[in-house]
Protein backbone atom coordinates (compact mmCIF):
# COMPACT_ATOMS: atom_id res chain seq x y z
CA UNK A 1 0.00 0.00 0.00
CA UNK A 2 0.72 3.20 -0.84
CA UNK A 3 2.78 4.93 2.82
CA UNK A 4 0.85 8.45 2.00
CA UNK A 5 -2.22 6.87 1.78
CA UNK A 6 -4.88 7.40 4.73
CA UNK A 7 -8.17 5.22 4.27
CA UNK A 8 -10.35 3.49 1.67
CA UNK A 9 -13.76 3.61 1.60
CA UNK A 10 -16.54 2.84 -0.69
CA UNK A 11 -20.05 5.05 -0.89
CA UNK A 12 -22.92 3.44 -2.01
CA UNK A 13 -25.09 3.71 -4.29
CA UNK A 14 -28.03 6.51 -3.56
CA UNK A 15 -25.53 6.91 0.20
CA UNK A 16 -24.44 9.72 1.65
CA UNK A 17 -21.07 10.56 3.25
CA UNK A 18 -19.46 13.60 5.46
CA UNK A 19 -15.53 14.02 6.36
CA UNK A 20 -13.31 16.77 7.64
CA UNK A 21 -10.63 16.66 5.09
CA UNK A 22 -7.58 18.28 6.77
CA UNK A 23 -5.42 20.84 5.31
CA UNK A 24 -2.57 18.83 3.47
CA UNK A 25 -4.75 16.15 2.44
CA UNK A 26 -6.07 14.92 -0.27
CA UNK A 27 -9.57 13.15 -1.46
CA UNK A 28 -9.78 10.76 -5.00
CA UNK A 29 -13.16 9.61 -6.09
CA UNK A 30 -13.08 7.23 -8.77
CA UNK A 31 -16.14 6.06 -10.37
CA UNK A 32 -16.21 2.39 -10.18
CA UNK A 33 -18.68 1.64 -13.36
CA UNK A 34 -19.01 5.12 -14.95
CA UNK A 35 -21.41 7.33 -15.22
CA UNK A 36 -21.84 8.03 -11.48
CA UNK A 37 -22.42 11.30 -10.34
CA UNK A 38 -21.52 12.51 -6.70
CA UNK A 39 -22.74 15.88 -5.59
CA UNK A 40 -20.68 17.50 -3.45
CA UNK A 41 -21.16 20.39 -0.76
CA UNK A 42 -18.09 22.31 1.10
CA UNK A 43 -17.95 24.20 4.57
CA UNK A 44 -14.71 25.47 6.56
CA UNK A 45 -14.76 22.88 9.47
CA UNK A 46 -13.54 25.52 11.86
CA UNK A 47 -16.33 27.96 10.54
CA UNK A 48 -18.77 26.52 8.87
CA UNK A 49 -20.53 30.17 8.05
CA UNK A 50 -17.86 30.02 5.61
CA UNK A 51 -18.83 27.83 2.81
CA UNK A 52 -18.34 27.05 -1.27
CA UNK A 53 -19.70 29.59 -3.46
CA UNK A 54 -20.36 28.83 -7.06
CA UNK A 55 -20.43 32.44 -8.10
CA UNK A 56 -17.48 33.57 -6.85
CA UNK A 57 -15.77 29.69 -8.09
CA UNK A 58 -17.44 30.42 -11.76
CA UNK A 59 -16.36 34.04 -11.96
CA UNK A 60 -13.06 33.87 -10.68
CA UNK A 61 -11.99 31.55 -13.20
CA UNK A 62 -14.48 32.31 -15.98
CA UNK A 63 -15.76 28.96 -16.16
CA UNK A 64 -19.12 26.99 -16.19
CA UNK A 65 -17.49 23.67 -15.87
CA UNK A 66 -15.07 22.06 -13.02
CA UNK A 67 -11.77 20.32 -14.37
CA UNK A 68 -7.63 20.16 -13.14
CA UNK A 69 -6.24 23.33 -12.43
CA UNK A 70 -9.30 25.01 -11.29
CA UNK A 71 -10.01 25.54 -7.41
CA UNK A 72 -12.96 25.81 -5.27
CA UNK A 73 -13.63 29.36 -3.67
CA UNK A 74 -15.11 29.89 -0.20
CA UNK A 75 -17.24 32.86 0.09
CA UNK A 76 -14.78 34.51 1.96
CA UNK A 77 -12.10 34.81 -0.74
CA UNK A 78 -10.14 31.46 -0.09
CA UNK A 79 -9.70 27.94 -1.21
CA UNK A 80 -11.42 25.35 0.51
CA UNK A 81 -9.89 22.63 -2.38
CA UNK A 82 -8.29 22.89 -5.72
CA UNK A 83 -8.89 20.06 -8.23
CA UNK A 84 -4.95 18.35 -8.53
CA UNK A 85 -5.64 15.64 -11.01
CA UNK A 86 -8.92 14.71 -13.35
CA UNK A 87 -9.77 11.95 -15.59
CA UNK A 88 -12.84 13.25 -16.61
CA UNK A 89 -12.81 16.70 -18.04
CA UNK A 90 -15.42 18.05 -17.05
CA UNK A 91 -17.53 18.34 -13.62
CA UNK A 92 -20.93 20.13 -13.20
CA UNK A 93 -21.20 23.55 -11.14
CA UNK A 94 -24.31 24.34 -12.32
CA UNK A 95 -27.49 22.26 -11.85
CA UNK A 96 -27.74 21.75 -8.09
CA UNK A 97 -30.01 18.65 -6.15
CA UNK A 98 -32.51 16.40 -6.91
CA UNK A 99 -35.28 16.48 -4.57
CA UNK A 100 -37.97 13.92 -3.07
CA UNK A 101 -40.84 15.46 -5.28
CA UNK A 102 -38.59 15.46 -8.24
CA UNK A 103 -37.16 11.73 -7.48
CA UNK A 104 -40.71 10.50 -6.83
CA UNK A 105 -42.06 11.61 -10.05
CA UNK A 106 -39.13 10.03 -12.57
CA UNK A 107 -38.32 6.96 -10.76
CA UNK A 108 -41.42 6.25 -8.54
CA UNK A 109 -42.34 5.78 -5.10
CA UNK A 110 -39.74 3.01 -3.56
CA UNK A 111 -40.17 3.26 0.21
CA UNK A 112 -37.84 1.81 2.96
CA UNK A 113 -40.20 -0.76 3.59
CA UNK A 114 -40.53 -2.55 0.49
CA UNK A 115 -37.18 -1.55 -1.02
CA UNK A 116 -34.71 -2.01 2.39
CA UNK A 117 -31.22 -0.04 1.44
CA UNK A 118 -32.54 0.29 -2.40
CA UNK A 119 -35.16 2.63 -1.65
CA UNK A 120 -35.03 6.00 -3.55
CA UNK A 121 -33.44 8.69 -1.80
CA UNK A 122 -32.95 11.94 -3.46
CA UNK A 123 -29.19 14.51 -2.39
CA UNK A 124 -31.17 17.46 -0.96
CA UNK A 125 -32.75 15.71 1.73
CA UNK A 126 -29.58 13.56 2.01
CA UNK A 127 -27.48 16.44 2.51
CA UNK A 128 -29.91 18.36 4.95
CA UNK A 129 -29.82 14.36 7.14
CA UNK A 130 -25.89 14.86 6.80
CA UNK A 131 -25.67 18.31 7.75
CA UNK A 132 -27.48 18.33 10.67
CA UNK A 133 -24.80 15.82 12.24
CA UNK A 134 -22.95 18.41 11.92
CA UNK A 135 -25.30 21.61 13.64
CA UNK A 136 -25.47 22.79 10.46
CA UNK A 137 -29.37 23.29 8.31
CA UNK A 138 -31.07 24.34 5.70
CA UNK A 139 -29.92 28.47 6.10
CA UNK A 140 -26.34 26.13 5.64
CA UNK A 141 -27.27 24.41 2.40
CA UNK A 142 -24.22 25.23 -0.30
CA UNK A 143 -24.57 25.43 -3.98
CA UNK A 144 -23.56 21.33 -4.88
CA UNK A 145 -20.98 20.70 -7.92
CA UNK A 146 -22.18 17.34 -9.25
CA UNK A 147 -18.60 15.37 -10.00
CA UNK A 148 -18.59 13.10 -12.88
CA UNK A 149 -21.04 14.76 -14.73
CA UNK A 150 -21.68 17.59 -17.53
CA UNK A 151 -24.02 19.84 -18.51
CA UNK A 152 -23.10 22.09 -21.43
CA UNK A 153 -24.76 25.35 -22.22
CA UNK A 154 -26.33 26.36 -25.34
CA UNK A 155 -26.34 29.75 -26.99
CA UNK A 156 -29.76 30.40 -26.06
CA UNK A 157 -28.81 29.31 -22.29
CA UNK A 158 -30.32 26.14 -22.64
CA UNK A 159 -29.00 23.28 -20.46
CA UNK A 160 -28.33 19.88 -21.78
CA UNK A 161 -26.96 16.75 -19.93
CA UNK A 162 -24.33 14.80 -21.36
CA UNK A 163 -24.52 11.60 -21.31
CA UNK A 164 -21.94 8.65 -20.50
CA UNK A 165 -19.33 11.85 -19.16
CA UNK A 166 -17.03 9.33 -16.91
CA UNK A 167 -16.03 6.38 -18.03
CA UNK A 168 -15.30 3.17 -15.38
CA UNK A 169 -12.39 4.04 -13.34
CA UNK A 170 -12.41 7.73 -14.18
CA UNK A 171 -11.61 9.69 -11.07
CA UNK A 172 -11.20 13.21 -10.03
CA UNK A 173 -8.69 14.59 -6.83
CA UNK A 174 -9.40 16.90 -4.23
CA UNK A 175 -6.94 18.46 -2.57
CA UNK A 176 -7.72 20.37 1.07
CA UNK A 177 -6.20 23.51 1.34
CA UNK A 178 -8.24 24.30 4.38
CA UNK A 179 -9.59 21.80 7.32
CA UNK A 180 -13.02 21.43 4.94
CA UNK A 181 -15.87 19.58 5.89
CA UNK A 182 -17.19 17.47 2.67
CA UNK A 183 -19.98 16.13 2.19
CA UNK A 184 -20.79 13.80 -0.36
CA UNK A 185 -24.25 12.07 -2.30
CA UNK A 186 -24.18 9.59 -5.12
CA UNK A 187 -27.99 10.17 -6.18
CA UNK A 188 -28.30 10.87 -9.74
CA UNK A 189 -27.78 14.11 -11.68
CA UNK A 190 -31.11 16.08 -11.95
CA UNK A 191 -31.29 16.32 -15.27
CA UNK A 192 -30.04 12.97 -16.00
CA UNK A 193 -32.65 11.57 -18.64
CA UNK A 194 -32.09 8.09 -17.67
CA UNK A 195 -35.57 7.06 -16.51
CA UNK A 196 -34.35 4.20 -14.03
CA UNK A 197 -33.22 4.97 -10.61
CA UNK A 198 -29.35 3.53 -10.82
CA UNK A 199 -27.14 5.72 -8.98
CA UNK A 200 -23.31 4.10 -8.82
CA UNK A 201 -21.04 3.53 -6.32
CA UNK A 202 -17.71 5.44 -6.14
CA UNK A 203 -14.52 4.64 -4.56
CA UNK A 204 -13.21 7.35 -1.81
CA UNK A 205 -9.18 7.46 -1.12
CA UNK A 206 -7.93 9.90 1.35
CA UNK A 207 -4.30 10.61 1.51
CA UNK A 208 -1.29 12.56 2.62
CA UNK A 209 -0.24 15.52 0.11
CA UNK A 210 2.82 17.35 0.03
CA UNK A 211 2.49 21.63 0.66
CA UNK A 212 1.54 23.38 -2.32
CA UNK A 213 4.36 24.70 -4.06
CA UNK A 214 5.12 28.17 -5.32
CA UNK A 215 4.79 26.50 -8.81
CA UNK A 216 1.66 24.27 -8.13
CA UNK A 217 -0.47 24.42 -11.47
CA UNK A 218 -3.57 24.96 -9.50
CA UNK A 219 -2.00 28.17 -8.13
CA UNK A 220 -0.48 29.11 -11.40
CA UNK A 221 -3.12 28.60 -13.48
CA UNK A 222 -4.44 32.08 -13.44
CA UNK A 223 -3.30 35.34 -11.15
CA UNK A 224 -6.83 34.99 -9.33
CA UNK A 225 -5.66 31.87 -7.73
CA UNK A 226 -2.23 33.28 -6.56
CA UNK A 227 -4.04 35.58 -4.50
CA UNK A 228 -7.05 32.72 -3.31
CA UNK A 229 -3.68 30.75 -2.48
CA UNK A 230 -1.97 33.48 -0.79
CA UNK A 231 -5.37 34.56 1.06
CA UNK A 232 -5.87 30.89 2.46
CA UNK A 233 -1.93 31.04 3.16
CA UNK A 234 -2.98 34.69 5.49
CA UNK A 235 -5.77 32.52 7.28
CA UNK A 236 -3.30 30.14 8.86
CA UNK A 237 -0.66 32.20 9.66
CA UNK B 1 -51.09 47.80 -14.52
CA UNK B 2 -50.65 51.42 -15.49
CA UNK B 3 -54.06 52.07 -14.28
CA UNK B 4 -53.50 51.03 -11.54
CA UNK B 5 -52.18 52.96 -7.87
CA UNK B 6 -48.78 51.99 -6.95
CA UNK B 7 -48.66 50.93 -3.60
CA UNK B 8 -44.98 51.36 -3.37
CA UNK B 9 -42.69 53.82 -5.34
CA UNK B 10 -38.76 54.59 -4.69
CA UNK B 11 -35.59 55.35 -6.25
CA UNK B 12 -32.44 52.83 -4.58
CA UNK B 13 -28.76 55.10 -4.79
CA UNK B 14 -26.39 52.86 -6.44
CA UNK B 15 -24.12 51.18 -3.25
CA UNK B 16 -27.46 51.30 -0.88
CA UNK B 17 -29.02 47.96 0.45
CA UNK B 18 -33.41 47.79 -0.13
CA UNK B 19 -35.33 45.69 1.96
CA UNK B 20 -39.61 45.17 1.36
CA UNK B 21 -42.42 42.64 2.07
CA UNK B 22 -44.09 41.56 -1.70
CA UNK B 23 -47.49 40.46 -1.16
CA UNK B 24 -48.75 37.29 -2.82
CA UNK B 25 -49.94 38.43 -6.09
CA UNK B 26 -48.39 41.96 -5.83
CA UNK B 27 -46.34 43.00 -8.88
CA UNK B 28 -42.66 43.61 -8.24
CA UNK B 29 -40.98 46.01 -11.24
CA UNK B 30 -37.48 47.36 -11.31
CA UNK B 31 -36.31 49.55 -13.50
CA UNK B 32 -33.21 50.47 -14.57
CA UNK B 33 -33.04 54.09 -14.84
CA UNK B 34 -29.78 54.62 -16.35
CA UNK B 35 -28.73 51.67 -17.98
CA UNK B 36 -26.46 48.76 -17.22
CA UNK B 37 -26.82 48.84 -14.07
CA UNK B 38 -26.66 45.26 -11.66
CA UNK B 39 -29.63 44.52 -9.22
CA UNK B 40 -28.23 41.84 -7.17
CA UNK B 41 -31.65 40.71 -5.59
CA UNK B 42 -31.74 37.87 -2.82
CA UNK B 43 -36.19 37.02 -2.09
CA UNK B 44 -37.14 34.90 0.66
CA UNK B 45 -40.23 33.11 1.89
CA UNK B 46 -41.76 35.76 3.97
CA UNK B 47 -43.03 33.29 6.51
CA UNK B 48 -40.12 30.58 6.48
CA UNK B 49 -36.97 32.31 5.66
CA UNK B 50 -35.41 28.89 5.10
CA UNK B 51 -37.07 28.96 2.26
CA UNK B 52 -35.25 30.84 -0.04
CA UNK B 53 -34.31 32.28 -3.76
CA UNK B 54 -32.06 29.15 -5.16
CA UNK B 55 -30.19 30.08 -8.56
CA UNK B 56 -29.46 26.19 -9.08
CA UNK B 57 -33.16 24.97 -8.92
CA UNK B 58 -34.27 27.93 -10.83
CA UNK B 59 -32.21 27.21 -13.64
CA UNK B 60 -32.31 23.61 -13.31
CA UNK B 61 -36.06 24.02 -13.42
CA UNK B 62 -36.54 26.20 -16.98
CA UNK B 63 -33.34 23.90 -18.08
CA UNK B 64 -31.73 27.31 -19.18
CA UNK B 65 -29.57 29.26 -17.61
CA UNK B 66 -31.18 32.98 -18.06
CA UNK B 67 -34.45 34.68 -16.25
CA UNK B 68 -36.62 36.50 -18.57
CA UNK B 69 -40.86 36.44 -19.04
CA UNK B 70 -41.85 33.24 -17.94
CA UNK B 71 -39.12 32.56 -16.06
CA UNK B 72 -40.60 30.81 -12.58
CA UNK B 73 -37.84 32.44 -9.44
CA UNK B 74 -37.68 28.65 -7.60
CA UNK B 75 -37.01 28.42 -4.08
CA UNK B 76 -34.36 26.19 -2.14
CA UNK B 77 -37.59 24.14 -0.97
CA UNK B 78 -38.85 23.68 -4.25
CA UNK B 79 -41.39 25.99 -4.41
CA UNK B 80 -42.41 29.11 -6.92
CA UNK B 81 -41.63 32.67 -4.77
CA UNK B 82 -42.03 34.95 -8.26
CA UNK B 83 -42.80 34.73 -11.81
CA UNK B 84 -41.19 37.37 -14.43
CA UNK B 85 -43.89 38.44 -16.34
CA UNK B 86 -42.51 41.22 -17.99
CA UNK B 87 -39.20 41.87 -18.92
CA UNK B 88 -38.20 44.96 -21.61
CA UNK B 89 -34.54 44.00 -20.59
CA UNK B 90 -34.65 40.24 -22.33
CA UNK B 91 -31.86 38.56 -20.06
CA UNK B 92 -31.16 38.20 -16.70
CA UNK B 93 -28.04 36.76 -14.60
CA UNK B 94 -27.82 34.43 -11.80
CA UNK B 95 -24.76 32.81 -11.97
CA UNK B 96 -22.36 35.53 -11.73
CA UNK B 97 -23.41 36.10 -7.58
CA UNK B 98 -22.79 39.13 -5.87
CA UNK B 99 -19.41 41.60 -5.20
CA UNK B 100 -17.94 41.10 -1.90
CA UNK B 101 -15.05 42.69 -0.52
CA UNK B 102 -12.83 39.08 -0.07
CA UNK B 103 -14.27 37.93 -3.86
CA UNK B 104 -12.69 41.19 -5.19
CA UNK B 105 -9.32 40.37 -3.48
CA UNK B 106 -9.50 37.26 -5.49
CA UNK B 107 -10.82 38.62 -8.40
CA UNK B 108 -8.76 42.82 -8.97
CA UNK B 109 -6.30 42.36 -6.09
CA UNK B 110 -5.68 41.88 -2.37
CA UNK B 111 -5.90 45.80 -2.26
CA UNK B 112 -9.46 46.01 -3.70
CA UNK B 113 -10.56 44.75 0.03
CA UNK B 114 -11.69 48.57 1.43
CA UNK B 115 -13.96 48.80 -2.03
CA UNK B 116 -17.88 48.73 -1.20
CA UNK B 117 -19.35 45.68 -2.37
CA UNK B 118 -23.14 43.87 -2.66
CA UNK B 119 -22.52 41.79 0.75
CA UNK B 120 -21.86 44.22 2.57
CA UNK B 121 -25.29 45.77 1.52
CA UNK B 122 -27.20 42.40 1.57
CA UNK B 123 -26.04 41.69 5.37
CA UNK B 124 -26.34 45.61 6.21
CA UNK B 125 -30.17 44.88 4.45
CA UNK B 126 -31.13 41.49 6.61
CA UNK B 127 -29.65 42.57 10.12
CA UNK B 128 -31.46 45.84 10.03
CA UNK B 129 -34.28 44.10 9.06
CA UNK B 130 -33.15 41.61 12.35
CA UNK B 131 -35.73 38.45 12.79
CA UNK B 132 -32.77 36.31 13.03
CA UNK B 133 -31.40 36.82 9.71
CA UNK B 134 -27.86 36.19 8.85
CA UNK B 135 -24.75 36.08 7.03
CA UNK B 136 -25.43 32.36 6.49
CA UNK B 137 -28.87 33.34 4.62
CA UNK B 138 -27.20 34.79 2.62
CA UNK B 139 -27.09 32.37 -0.78
CA UNK B 140 -26.63 33.17 -4.32
CA UNK B 141 -28.75 36.25 -6.19
CA UNK B 142 -30.07 37.20 -9.21
CA UNK B 143 -28.40 39.97 -10.71
CA UNK B 144 -31.26 41.75 -12.83
CA UNK B 145 -29.67 43.53 -16.03
CA UNK B 146 -26.07 41.78 -15.75
CA UNK B 147 -25.44 39.28 -18.56
CA UNK B 148 -23.07 36.65 -18.27
CA UNK B 149 -22.99 34.32 -20.90
CA UNK B 150 -21.91 30.93 -20.77
CA UNK B 151 -20.34 28.72 -23.49
CA UNK B 152 -20.85 25.77 -24.86
CA UNK B 153 -17.26 24.96 -24.32
CA UNK B 154 -18.07 25.56 -20.74
CA UNK B 155 -16.50 29.46 -20.47
CA UNK B 156 -18.31 32.23 -18.35
CA UNK B 157 -17.76 36.03 -19.52
CA UNK B 158 -19.00 38.48 -18.44
CA UNK B 159 -20.61 41.03 -21.68
CA UNK B 160 -22.06 44.35 -22.28
CA UNK B 161 -25.19 44.72 -20.67
CA UNK B 162 -27.92 44.07 -22.91
CA UNK B 163 -29.73 46.87 -20.85
CA UNK B 164 -30.60 50.20 -21.42
CA UNK B 165 -32.43 53.49 -19.73
CA UNK B 166 -35.70 52.60 -19.21
CA UNK B 167 -35.81 48.91 -19.16
CA UNK B 168 -37.66 46.95 -17.06
CA UNK B 169 -38.10 43.65 -14.92
CA UNK B 170 -41.39 42.74 -13.80
CA UNK B 171 -42.49 40.30 -11.21
CA UNK B 172 -45.39 38.39 -9.66
CA UNK B 173 -45.75 37.29 -6.15
CA UNK B 174 -46.67 33.84 -5.62
CA UNK B 175 -46.30 33.72 -2.35
CA UNK B 176 -45.54 36.59 -0.02
CA UNK B 177 -42.09 37.16 -0.45
CA UNK B 178 -39.06 38.98 1.75
CA UNK B 179 -37.04 40.73 -1.62
CA UNK B 180 -33.67 42.30 -0.65
CA UNK B 181 -31.56 44.12 -3.26
CA UNK B 182 -28.07 45.78 -3.20
CA UNK B 183 -27.56 47.88 -5.86
CA UNK B 184 -24.26 47.29 -7.45
CA UNK B 185 -21.88 49.49 -6.13
CA UNK B 186 -18.95 47.60 -8.13
CA UNK B 187 -16.30 50.11 -9.28
CA UNK B 188 -13.85 46.99 -10.69
CA UNK B 189 -16.15 45.71 -13.72
CA UNK B 190 -16.54 47.54 -17.52
CA UNK B 191 -20.27 45.65 -17.04
CA UNK B 192 -21.56 48.93 -15.86
CA UNK B 193 -19.36 51.12 -17.38
CA UNK B 194 -17.28 51.99 -14.17
CA UNK B 195 -20.77 53.66 -13.26
CA UNK B 196 -23.35 51.96 -11.03
CA UNK B 197 -26.16 54.29 -11.10
CA UNK B 198 -29.84 54.21 -9.44
CA UNK B 199 -32.76 51.87 -9.50
CA UNK B 200 -36.40 52.48 -9.28
CA UNK B 201 -38.66 49.49 -7.61
CA UNK B 202 -42.36 49.48 -7.47
CA UNK B 203 -44.76 47.32 -6.09
CA UNK B 204 -48.56 47.00 -7.47
CA UNK B 205 -51.56 45.23 -5.94
CA UNK B 206 -53.59 43.14 -8.40
CA UNK B 207 -56.06 43.86 -10.71
CA UNK B 208 -59.58 42.32 -9.42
Amino acid sequence: MDENQLFEDLLQPGATWSHTMKRGTSLRITDIHGNANVGAIFYNRDNPAERYNMPDTLKAQHIAKLTRGNVLYSDMGRILCSITDDGVGWHDPLSGSSNAQGVREKYGEARYQEYRNDWHQSAYESFLIELAKHGLGARDMAAPINFFSKVVVGDTGAMRFVSGNSRPGSFVELRAEMNVLVILNTCQHPLDPNPTYEPRPVRLSIRKTPPVTSDDECRLSRPENDRGFTLTERYFL
Amino acid sequence: MSMVATAYDAIVPAGEPWIHEIVKGQYFRIVDLEGNQAADTLFYNAHDYEDRYSAQNTIREQANIYLTTGTRLMSSKGNALLTIVADTCGRHDTLGGACATESNMVRYAIEKRHMHACRQSFLKAILGWGRGLEKRDIDHNINFFMNVPVTSEGRLTFEDGVSAPGKYVEMRAEMDVLAVISNCPQLNNPCNAYNPTPVRVLIWDPVD
